[in-house]
């Protein structure tokens, strides 16, 4: 049984909201750079270029890239062979709060959805935690921005409406969102499981590379076929018109019930930030 | 080429931009967004003076980052702009006369900039870190205990924004998607 501190996972947490929040990672650099490279949009290269260019800045600077410095989702993948001394959520919570503090990131978290009074320092994080084999401790920290989050739906289709109705649904998501996520977007979809499970996993999705496709070839092809659907849509960069309104899509899939489709469309802007160490 | 605007904004400027004018805005502007908003219209409805003179005044839907130590500002991009959809008009009818932000706006809102000559600029949403740099001095003016939401009173300097809705209506998330569309398909078309 090997052990790991408390003190050490709020290390890594506080570590990661920082880094995450400065720093994207260079599958989404990568991304954009090539979207801009085929942009074709007057505008929308202008405002490609200034995208890059703010990424540069942030990086050099250590600044956040957004001043939406999100809601702290937090993954952790608990290697079952693991003893953690203390108490995990604690020890996550309490990253954050020191990571949201001295990285000068803001605080967008309200105690209460209606009586709205922010809590001063970020927390609670968003915690999902899963018990794998081994011994280690995976810690994925993703801060969360609310202009796209309040743009992402979720439908529980019939079986009938099958995969058109499965692409009109994600189609639709992203053409009434429009300007508002600050396109381009990442567009992280759930298909299967219950209701809840379909949005856990479109926020999974959210989290792989996007230079990374679906290892199953129907939809890796159905994930390329969205993508290519959505650029046709003309809404480009922050919505002023052009070839870039997305840079991926993300699909994750899980078995579901005999009489169930559930879809949900987690939207993301091009500030998609994770970071991820493993203890 | 863009065009140099000032803040204070007056009616007949506000009146002068077109959409799709990109411009680089230079002088005071105010931040508010969802509580600071929702604050400022509970004194217009109750007849109570606001914080801050409204006339000619161009609002920043923000909530800036902290400033590190020797900064102004933190990351200060701009926020989603119909959250504000309920509030605009009333200050618009004030003496409001820019409002910056992201995103769409509702029918109310763009009568209001019609009927009293307000414009809506766009600023590119996401890229907090590089628009900071255009913001030259920064102070609360109101409501500090609404931390990032506070009412901030910034000095700009070239803040680059673009003109989305002009105070005749005409939009630029419409027509910069049809000129789009209608100039893709006419290369396909070649």
């Amino acid at each position: 049984m090997r052990e790991i501190t408390a003190a050490l996972i709020t290390e890594t947490v506080k570590k990661l909201c920082i880094d995450a929040n400065c720093h994207l990672t260079e599958d989404v650099k990568q991304c954009i750079r090539d979207c801009r490279a085929v942009e074709n949009g007057t505008v929308a290269k202008e405002i490609l270029d200034r995208i890059i260019e703010n990424c540069e800045i942030a990086d050099e600077n250590d600044l956040p890239v957004c001043q939406d410095t999100g809601v702290a989702c937090v993954f952790v993948k608990v290697g079952q062979d693991v003893h953690i001394t203390g108490n995990l959520y604690d020890a996550i919570h309490e990253g954050v709060r020191q990571g949201y503090r001295e990285g000068y990131l803001r605080k967008s978290v309200v105690r209460d959805p209606l009586d709205r009074v922010n809590t001063g320092d970020n927390t609670p994080a968003m915690i999902y935690c899963d018990i794998v084999p081994g011994d280690t401790l995976e810690i994925t920290v993703a801060p969360k921005g609310f202009g796209s989050e309040n743009m992402s739906k979720i439908a529980m289709l019939s079986p009938s409406d099958g995969i058109d109705g499965v692409k009109r649904f994600i189609l639709d998501a992203v053409e009434a969102a429009g300007p508002n996520p600050c396109p381009p977007i990442v567009v992280g979809v759930g298909i299967g499981g219950t209701f809840d499970k379909a949005a856990y996993l479109a926020k999974c999705a959210l989290l792989r590379p996007l230079d990374q496709r679906n290892e199953n070839p129907f939809y890796s092809a159905l994930e390329q076929e969205l993508l290519e659907k959505i650029n046709a849509l003309g809404i480009g960069p922050q919505g002023f018109g052009g070839r870039t309104t997305a840079l991926a899509v993300n699909i994750e899939t899980f078995p579901t019930h005999i009489a169930g489709l559930p879809v949900a469309v987690n939207i993301n802007c091009h500030v998609t930030r994770h970071k991820t160490e493993v203890l | 080429m863009a065009i140099r605007i000032t803040s204070p904004l007056t009616r007949e400027s506000a009146r002068a931009l077109k959409a799709g004018d990109s411009c680089l805005l230079s002088g005071v502007i105010y931040t508010a967004r969802d509580a600071a908003h929702k604050r400022l219209c509970a004194l217009i409805e109750s007849g109570q003076p606001l914080p801050l003179d409204i006339k000619d005044t161009v609002i920043y839907f923000v909530g800036p980052t902290p400033a590190k130590p020797g900064q102004v500002i933190g990351s200060a991009g701009p926020t989603t702009s119909y959250r504000m959809d309920a509030y605009s008009p009333a200050l618009i009818a004030e003496g409001l006369t820019g409002m910056i932000g992201k995103g769409k706006r509702a029918p109310e809102v763009v009568s209001a900039m019609k009927k009293h000559g307000a414009v809506y600029f766009g600023a590119i949403g996401g890229c907090g870190a590089l628009l900071s740099k255009c913001i030259k001095k920064a102070d609360v003016v109101a409501y500090d205990d609404l931390g990032a939401e506070a009412i901030h009173r910034l000095e700009v300097e070239d803040f680059p924004v673009i003109v989305v809705i002009d105070a005749d209506g005409n939009n630029l998330y419409e027509s910069g998607r049809e000129e789009y569309l209608a100039s893709r398909d006419a290369d396909q078309a070649r």
